[in-house]
């Protein structure tokens, strides 16, 4: 199967087309452009796309799946991956596969600094003094998988995986020190530069579009985790009553 | 030429599918509002209208497609709204469109919000052509301009503080009636008496096109404290500055038209539907002899329509837009590219 996938999420821009991938997200030739430029996802994006799928030799409509992250990360660049996701898979008549930003981080750890059995703690800097936090085991196959629920919390309440494991993210690099002195305990291996990127979004989008998972674009949801953006005004009624009270 | 029209500026996802062949025209169109999400927080939140847009842009593309009976591979070009507007709203439908575009091969262009405005009208039967002068009259702008040709347009004035919609929708606030104001004034104003109270006609004591609607909010707010528990003094107040702002706008009107020399008043956005004001402009088009156009009401709001007339106009003249993608907060449409003349 043949899977394009696109990442906007953070402050990387990333595309990638993997060529004959088995349900595995092994195998299959991997082509990716990664680009470190906040601000500019809107316009480096499609001519991502375009030069992957013309270095293949492959047309819009040769894949199988348009896999794109889905969040967390920035509102703005969660919003733009799913709208360029959806516009493809529009035009080509094709699938979206959402993608976890924070599976596609820990994706990355593994091709690079994971030993057997180890775990993975992604963490993306929410800001506002939050981070989105994602634990993960790594299978047989060399593919994360969730070991519970995502979510967006105070750095201090972030718990470590049992065992040992490797911390990577901006969350991490942020909030190194409150970190670990909540813990009690280092990470076996870490990377606060960590980004991700689409190479790994795409093996992780070719295990769910082989599973049965890929879905129709205008289902498709964006998570953002942060869901309470804004007061009513009888909320700030009551937050200007506390407060003077 | 057959095109896609996405508007997600604001707090509406306007979706459209607009024809150029001759007979053709406007072939669907669908609308959602989100006035009732916003409601409950005093105005329009930026970040949860565009998570809205996002939700509601597939179905409604499929929604006008399919009333169009049209698929995707008969579209000859996608317009979105580029600017001005909310960004990361902005963000949604442009992003979308032009992948769109992409993967269907075919031309994109980004549309001024402002220019599918002041274009709506020529969507009409017997649409007039330029020269003419356009007053864009809503709850985010007043201004009149020159439109010396399609994408020729030069301002002549504008609103220095509140837009026009803006004073009605405050007005409307400081005497408890609800959101949007315009049309609650509208409707009360109806049943008032014209002559009981008198606002001032702001800036039109002095040459010049400007606006300034600011003072005007004051005065009724003066009127509203001394005489709010008086029999029908809302009714009263509201039509007295229904009569003053609706006269405003068309003693400027007026003005743009006599040094300009354009024989054709276009008016477009929000505060258009109000019916004092067409009442208005229309006895000053019998007494000065210039015609007067107007969208039909539901596209005096913002709306997909607009957009995918203003985009095929652009695309059907070759301006497709192959620049990286971008959108505008701000964006001057003087800056506009003109159409080829032809
Ligand atoms: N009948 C009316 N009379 C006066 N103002 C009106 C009427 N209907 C709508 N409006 C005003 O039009 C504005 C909305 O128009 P719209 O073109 O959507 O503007 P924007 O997108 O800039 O808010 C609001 O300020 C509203 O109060």
């Amino acid at each position: 199967m043949h899977v394009l996938a696109l990442d906007t999420t953070t402050e990387a821009c990333s595309v990638a087309l993997i060529v004959d991938a088995t349900a595995e997200g092994r195998g299959g030739r991997l082509r990716e452009r990664f680009e470190i430029a906040p601000r500019r996802h809107a316009e480096l994006v499609l001519p991502m796309v375009g030069s992957v799928l013309a270095e293949a030799g492959l047309a819009l409509r040769d894949v199988d799946a348009i896999a794109f992250g889905r969040g967390p990360g920035a509102f703005t660049g969660v919003r733009l991956a799913i709208a360029i996701a959806q516009g493809l898979a529009l035009g080509a008549d094709r699938p979206v596969v959402p993608v976890s930003t924070l599976a596609t981080l820990a994706q990355g750890a593994v091709a690079r600094r994971v030993a057997p059995g180890d775990r993975v703690l992604a963490l993306i800097d929410a800001r506002m003094g939050e981070v989105y936090a994602g634990a993960f085991a790594v299978d047989d196959e060399g593919l994360v998988r969730p070991l519970g629920d995502e979510r967006v919390l105070p750095p201090g309440v972030v718990a470590a995986p049992d065992g040992p494991f490797v911390a990577v993210g901006s969350g991490w690099d942020a909030h190194r020190d409150v970190l670990l002195a909540s813990w009690g305990r280092s990470p076996v291996a870490d990377d606060g530069d960590a980004l991700p990127r689409a190479g790994d979004l795409a093996r992780l989008a070719a295990r769910e579009l082989a599973a049965g998972r890929a879905q129709d674009a205008a289902r498709a949801r964006p998570v953002y985790l942060r869901d309470k953006v804004a007061l009513t005004v009888d909320e700030q009624v009551a937050a200007r009553a506390l407060g003077s009270g | 030429m057959r095109v896609l029209g996405l508007e997600t500026s604001c707090d509406e996802t306007g979706v459209a599918v607009y024809d150029t062949a001759p007979g053709r025209g406007l072939l669907a169109h669908a609308l959602h509002s989100q006035t009732a999400l916003h409601l409950a927080y005093g105005g329009v939140v930026p970040e949860l209208a565009s998570r809205d847009h996002v939700e509601r842009l597939v179905p409604l593309i499929r929604r006008t497609l399919d009333e169009a009976g049209l698929g995707v591979a008969d579209l000859d070009g996608v317009a979105y709204t580029a600017g001005p507007g909310l960004v990361g709203a902005l963000l949604v439908g442009a992003g979308l469109g032009r992948a769109l575009a992409f993967a269907l091969g075919k031309p994109a262009i980004g549309v001024h919000h402002m220019e599918g405005h002041l274009l709506a009208p020529l969507m009409e039967p017997d649409p007039p052509g330029p020269p003419f002068v356009a007053l864009l009259v809503s709850g985010g702008h007043t201004m009149l301009l020159e439109v010396a040709a399609i994408g020729r347009y030069r301002l002549l004035g504008e609103t220095l503080d509140d837009a026009a919609g803006e004073a009605f929708d405050k007005t409307a606030k400081l005497m408890g009636l609800p959101y949007p104001g315009g049309p609650a004034i509208a409707r009360l104003a109806a049943g008032g008496r014209p002559d009981r109270f008198t606002f001032p006609r702001p800036m039109t004591d002095r040459p010049g096109l400007d606006f300034s609607f600011s003072g005007l909010k004051t005065q009724v707010l003066l009127a509203w404290q001394r005489h709010r528990d008086e029999p029908d003094a809302a009714a009263d107040i509201a039509r007295a500055f229904e009569e003053a702002a609706t006269e405003t706008l068309a003693i400027k009107c007026r003005r743009a038209l006599a040094e300009t020399g354009a024989r054709t008043l276009v008016v477009a956005g929000g505060v258009g539907a109000n019916r004092r004001l067409r009442e208005r402009l229309a006895s000053a088009a019998r007494a000065d002899g210039f015609r007067l156009a107007f969208p039909r009401p539901e596209f005096c709001t913002d709306n997909g329509a607009m957009i995918a007339f203003a985009g095929a106009l652009r695309l059907a003249a070759g301006l497709a837009d192959d620049a990286p993608l971008h959108v505008r907060a701000r964006w001057p449409l003087e800056s506009l590219p003109a159409l080829p003349a032809g």
